[in-house]
């Protein structure tokens, strides 16, 4: 189905929630509110003619500075019978930083919300089992914020455990020195 | 012997263990042979590639991807120059669609080739490492010839690629390519009729499709489970709608329909070089518009007059903003699965954000499923025949 | 062949056949120091651990496998760092990782080497990110670089073949601050059992 159908359709069955959509370069994206994500995916999972089974990617990106409210967790879903992509986005403000989880709709989500609260800090409410998953657990921030520096000094910000390390190696180089 | 006071007992396996295929942690909870409980623990090469991207221009972020999925890195640039061709509208000449598809596939006989090398290896089969090195030397000659690296190739650019081809390259890979398939067969005459290799993978490690398609699985360890899926054939991009190829598909979904799937694909490989070798087209390897290397870090030029949107809400001033974030998704078909990057640009010469989407990612998430009632030595097995990088599911 | 060795066999005097070692064939001996004994055996058995962190991990494979065949060197991969004598560190470390990857050096026996193979590992690379050790020179002392992104095979066995040599002329008591004592204690690094946490924590 074209990506423009398939926005009048969810614009149709969901009047209230959509904010808008923007098509660029034969994508679709639709921006909906975040209280109703799980309804709106449910919807296209189920619907025959839609059948949205295949959730590619669930991400967020960081708008600091450009937009209130600040993130925008992002599905991307494929239909395998109809052939068809869509983007679904949700905004989520950086105060009460959550969002219902998808992860018993589509199992793949439950890692990919993991990394997102690893990354961004956003909450998913619902989710089985929410922990840090790429960094350690006791990791200070979140590193795909915009306001998180990129290069490696963190300085105070450091992780504990490798300031321990970095001071015990710091004997044998004096030694060696 | 007392059974009351057994307990479960809990075995931690990685991040060094040469099994796991890099540095993959698992914590499992064994009841004698039998894992009740399996916790895989990634992130051990998180090296904030997503991060990175985002201090770098979008030509400079290409030799980043190399890095994520290191045994087909060709495939990751050309999923990456994808996106960004994609974001800027480039057109890419027809030569240079080819030769990308040539080296991919290349790039996917290499990849395969360490899979069932280290596959079988684990499992016990020590010849066809010895075997599938010695292969994998001659493919990995032939990259250096065309991009002078072995590994990380960096060989594709926004618009096109970096060099020509020569016939000298052209040559040698077709005697590659006639000779590949008997090899194919050599390793399966190792391994196909072996009863150990039978018991260890037939019936172990079942997904069903609809449980794969659940679990996000792309790559042959969904089409093992009997899904038609892939990129090239779905979407396709580069020469893929150009060729004839068939994507083979499996039945069972247990690790020794994965492994059949792959070996077909070997041979869906070579037929797609050989192909592309003999319609080869004359002309520019690299579009007109394609960024240089010193990328300036004016705007890049998005017409803006693309994007179509409609607002249904009154009372936000958001058309600014709409028009200012573009983003697109593009995704290609690496031999692990659906590889896709999501890029979003403000308009600079850096992206805004840069996401990758890994299917080692996922399919590190389908372990615990697949281990758990199973034992201890089918621990192994399975991850093996799901194919899991590291540096991919880390990024 | 055996004409030869009769004929070096009646030799009663000694003979210098390099710096340092003097062979008497006839009394079957030869006389040199405990060091170059101790080094030559080190440095023809240089047992690496096989730990593959990222991408040189797959140079570090290819060099082991047929084509360019480790072995002949004496260099034999062992995957317990109990029975190995050098690290080769073939890739990116992480900060999650480089607490493991001290640990596993206090588990090798002492003398121990480490090889920086990589890029990365000589000192971050083009990695300079947050969550990426800047070499892993800053945790453990490294005795050979091997730079390179990655480095060929060849680069590898260069590097072997000069840890060798290092090897050589190094005394059999080797004076490392590090020999012999555990800075860190291994059970404040050791792996951790972290999935019975209570996720309901981290929610607040």
């Amino acid at each position: 189905m074209n990506p423009t159908e398939i926005v009048k359709r969810l614009k149709d069955s969901f009047p209230e929630e959509i904010l808008w959509y923007r098509c660029f370069r034969n994508e679709c994206d639709v921006t909906v509110k975040k209280e109703k994500n799980r309804e709106i995916l449910l919807y296209l999972k189920n619907t025959p003619s839609l059948e949205f089974d295949y959730l590619i990617d669930l991400t967020a990106v960081d708008y600091l500075g450009f937009r209130e409210p600040r993130f925008d967790v992002v599905y991307h879903l494929m239909s395998i019978k109809h052939r068809h992509r869509i983007r679904i986005k949700a905004e989520v403000p950086e105060q009460g930083c959550c969002i219902s989880s998808v992860a018993d709709i589509w199992k793949t989500a439950d890692w990919f919300e993991r990394e997102c609260f690893d990354m961004f800090g956003i909450i998913f409410k619902g989710h089985p089992d929410l922990r840090r998953i790429l960094l350690p657990e006791d990791w200070n921030g979140f590193p795909l914020r915009k306001d998180y520096p990129v290069h490696s000094d963190l300085g105070d910000k450091e992780w504990k455990t490798y300031r321990e390390l970095k001071e015990a190696a710091r004997g044998w180089k004096d030694n060696e020195s | 012997m007392n059974l009351e006071n057994t307990k479960e007992l809990i075995i931690n396996m990685g991040p060094q263990h040469p099994a796991t295929h890099g540095v993959l942690r698992l914590v499992l909870e064994v009841e004698g042979e039998v894992i009740k409980r399996c916790i895989p623990y990634i992130g051990y090469l998180h090296r904030g590639v997503e991060k990175l991207s985002e201090d770098l221009t979008y030509v400079q972020s290409l030799p980043l991807t190399d890095r994520l999925d290191y045994l087909s890195s060709m495939v990751n640039n050309v999923g990456f120059c994808i996106a960004v061709e994609k974001l800027m509208g480039i057109e890419v000449p027809l030569r240079a669609k080819f030769i990308r598809t040539i080296l991919s596939e290349m790039a996917r006989i290499c990849s395969h080739l360490v899979w069932i090398a280290t596959h079988a290896l684990d499992i016990g089969a020590m010849t066809v490492f010895l075997y599938a090195m010695r292969d994998r030397e001659k493919l990995l000659e032939l990259f250096e010839m065309v991009t002078g690296a072995r590994l990380t190739v960096s060989y594709p650019r926004v618009g096109g690629v970096r060099c020509d081809i020569n016939e000298e390259f052209i040559n040698e890979l077709s005697d590659f390519i006639n000779k590949f398939p008997e090899r194919v067969e050599e390793y399966e005459t190792l391994i196909d009729k072996n009863r150990v290799w039978l018991k260890r993978t037939k019936g172990v490690g079942v997904i069903t499709a609809e449980e794969a398609i659940n679990w996000g699985l792309t790559g042959p360890t969904l089409r093992g489970s009997g899904v038609y899926y892939d990129v090239r054939k779905f979407f396709p991009y580069d020469a893929y709608d150009m060729v004839d190829f068939e994507v083979p598909i499996g039945k069972n979904g247990d690790i020794y329909d994965r492994y059949k799937c792959r070996m077909l694909e070997f041979r869906q490989s070579a037929r797609i070089i050989k192909q592309c070798i003999e319609k080869l087209p004359e002309g520019a390897i690299l579009a007109e518009e394609s960024p240089k290397i010193r990328m300036p870090s004016s705007p890049l030029k998005i017409d803006k007059n693309d994007i179509q949107f409609e607002i249904y809400v009154e009372d936000r001033n958001i058309e600014d903003f709409i028009k200012k974030f573009t983003d697109v998704y593009a995704s290609v078909e690496a031999p692990r699965g659906e590889l896709g990057f999501y890029i979003v640009c403000d308009d600079s010469a850096k992206p805004y954000r840069m996401r990758v989407r890994a299917p080692s990612f996922v399919h590190a998430g389908v372990l615990p499923k697949l281990c758990e009632g199973a034992l201890i030595a089918d621990v192994i097995a399975n991850i093996g025949s799901i194919d899991i990088v590291l540096g991919e599911c880390d990024r | 062949m055996s004409g030869l060795i009769k004929i070096f066999d009646n030799h009663t005097e000694a003979v210098e056949v390099e710096k340092g070692v003097t062979v008497v064939p006839a009394a079957n001996t030869i006389i040199t120091t405990i060091d170059k004994i101790a080094s030559w055996g080190r440095r023809s058995s240089l047992w690496p651990l096989t730990f593959g962190l990222a991408c040189c991990a797959i140079e570090m494979m290819a060099a082991g496998a047929s084509h360019y065949d480790l072995d002949r060197f004496g260099v034999i991969f062992r995957a317990s760092p109990r029975q190995a004598d050098v690290m080769i560190v073939a890739g990116t470390v992480s900060k999650k990782m480089a607490p493991v990857v001290v640990n596993l050096y206090h588990q090798m026996p002492e003398p121990r080497y480490v090889i920086a193979m990589g890029s990365c590992a000589c000192s971050g690379g083009i990695f300079n990110t947050y969550s990426t050790v800047q070499g892993v020179d800053e945790i453990l002392p490294v005795d050979v670089y091997i730079p390179g992104c990655p480095p060929r095979p060849e680069a590898l066995i260069e590097g072997i073949l000069n840890l060798q040599e290092k090897i050589k002329n190094e005394s059999y008591y080797r004076e490392r601050c590090l020999s012999g004592v555990c800075l860190i204690e291994n059970s404040k690094f050791g792996a951790k059992d972290e999935s019975h946490r209570n996720s309901e924590e981290i929610k607040r």
